[in-house]
């Protein structure tokens, strides 16, 4: 992990302390949660559907007032959300999608570079409905990076890619991440892209964390170490699936 | 294969002019493609009926009159002012009209679509108006406003209203709640998130409300100008009906068939320079 700063090493970013929620009497969806996320850091959040990763995303994300619950949630000032769907406005051109809700004089330029630092260039005039399911995917990581967040929280947010754009979406993220260093928490379905990116891997189980696991595989990482596949081999069996099944 | 299609667009027919292709061509399911000019063919043919029954007498001029008769009549009343004056009047008047019910009727949908204290207040008095026809009102506006120029507007005004209202209004309701979300995410405040999210999205609504104002517009302003108007196209029928003056009824009406149709087509530009961001079967 680049180090830069001593000092934002010591801060987390992210502190969530017996985070409770529940949307009905029955049960909680998130019970008692506790997490850090170092200032840098690059967290995958993986777990069964019904486990509660997006209600964990949408709490960090302050999207969940109406939501009954308790607990300490402590986020930075700068935080950025990549949905699943690009959720750009469709009757807003790219660039103005990009910039939404930013103000001053350099908005523009601003939005123009973070164009252009996700491989969008001269597409900023375009409508959302122009560009591709990753093009799009592309606009909404510039939208987010435009506002250089302090965390950037991810819902899936390559789920519904196909798996050739996904690929290259994941060297992007990567290169986005190098560049600007936010704490970025991922929520996904796929082992595989957990372990690709992140430098820890979370499972989450009943709404608390099952295991909390240290990626520490370098920079390359390749699906054909046997590092790779014993570490696959082991989330997979905290989410319940044998190895059988998969091979 | 599309073009195929329209080589041999009858049913079940392999196509002959090719002995290796033995794909059998089917017909598209729809009514097939558009020729050009081809909406005209009606309008001529029954424009050609009324001058041929005119000309060979079959149509008695009191009935209505010779379409050459008609065309003249045009020209005179062009040429000593009365017609450009009454379609002044007349149009000025649904302007007017569609001006004020279109500012009040988004105006209300705005409130009552953005707070439910205004929902509480506004959705259900315009419902109820919307079960009464306008028209229905005008004796009642009559004894109100007196038959001059404000109980016109007036009617046209609610008229054009409740079209607004109700397709603006279901416009913004239908707005996807992602979008407030992302809104909130980028920390949009209140103003910015109307600008940005709610007038847009209310749009595609807004401007299907507006062609059916504009329709409404036109049938009060016909309806109004019959009631003691001393001046519009609507005055000028109900002068020539009395005397029995065909030729002028047909100009009349056809001056306010123009006017629809001038009108239409202002909405339907409107909409295609403002709704260019969608991608609808019509544009693709």
């Amino acid at each position: 992990m680049a180090t830069h700063a001593g000092e934002s090493l010591k801060d987390p970013a992210v502190r969530v302390e017996g985070l409770h929620r529940s949307f009905s009497e029955a049960g909680g969806v998130l019970n008692g949660l506790d997490l850090t996320i170092d200032a840098g850091e690059f967290v995958a959040l993986i777990g069964r559907s019904g486990s509660g990763k997006s209600t964990l995303l949408r709490a960090l994300a302050g999207l969940d007032r109406s939501v009954a619950g308790s607990g300490v949630v402590d986020v930075p000032e700068r935080v950025s959300v990549v949905f699943q769907d690009s959720r750009l406005l469709p009757w807003r051109r790219v660039l103005d999608n990009v910039i939404l809700g930013l103000s001053g004089p350099d908005a523009r330029a601003r939005g123009l570079e973070a164009l252009s630092e996700v491989g969008l260039e001269g597409r900023d005039k375009a409508w959302p409905h122009e560009l591709s399911g990753g093009e799009q995917q592309r606009a909404a990581l510039a939208r987010s990076l435009v506002r250089d967040p302090q965390l950037l929280l991810a819902d899936e947010p390559f789920g519904a890619l196909d798996a050739l754009t996904r690929i290259k979406m994941h060297k992007l993220l990567q290169k986005l991440y190098a560049a600007h260093n936010p704490a970025i928490l991922l929520v996904t379905h796929d082992v595989d892209e957990a372990i690709a990116l992140a430098d820890r891997v979370i499972v989450l189980v009943d709404g608390v964390v099952g295991s909390d696991i240290r990626v520490d595989l370098g920079t390359k990482r390749s699906p054909g170490d046997p590092r790779f596949a014993s570490l696959r081999a082991q989330l997979l069996a905290e989410l319940g699936v044998v190895e059988e099944e998969v091979a | 294969m599309a073009t195929t299609a329209v080589e041999a667009p009858i049913a079940g027919v392999v196509s002959e002019g090719k002995a290796t292709d033995k794909r059998v061509v089917r017909r598209r399911r729809g009514p097939g493609p558009r020729v050009a000019g081809t909406l005209w063919i009606g309008p001529i043919l029954l424009l050609g009926l009324w001058f041929l029954a005119s000309a060979t007498g079959v149509l008695d001029p009191r009935t209505l009159s010779e379409p050459w008769v008609v065309v003249e009549t045009a020209q005179r009343l062009i040429a000593d002012g009365r017609l450009p004056e009454a379609l002044a009047t007349s149009a000025y008047r649904a302007a007017l009209g569609l001006v004020i019910g279109i500012g009040v009727g988004l105006a209300l949908a705005l409130v009552s679509g953005l707070s439910r204290v205004g929902e509480a207040l506004i959705d259900g008095p315009v419902q109820v108006k919307r079960a009464i026809p306008s028209l229905a009102l005008m004796p009642l506006l009559i004894l109100w406003l007196g038959i001059g120029e404000p109980m016109k507007v007036i009617t046209i005004a609610l008229g054009v209203l409740i079209p607004i209202y109700i397709h603006t209004h279901n416009g913004l309701r239908g707005i996807d709640s992602r979008y407030a979300e992302l809104a909130e995410t980028v920390s949009l405040g209140r103003g910015a998130f109307i600008r940005h999210v709610v007038l847009p999205g209310a749009t595609p609504g807004f401007l299907l409300g507006l062609r059916f104002a504009v329709l409404n517009a036109l049938l009060s302003l016909v309806v109004v100008e019959q009631v003691n108007a001393t001046s519009g196209i609507g005055h000028m029928i109900t002068l020539a009906s009395s005397y029995g003056q065909t030729e002028i009824i047909v100009v009349g009406l056809v001056v306010y068939a123009l006017l629809g149709l001038v009108a239409d087509g202002i909405v339907r530009f409107t909409e295609r320079k403002a709704l260019a961001w969608r991608r609808t079967l019509e544009s693709h």
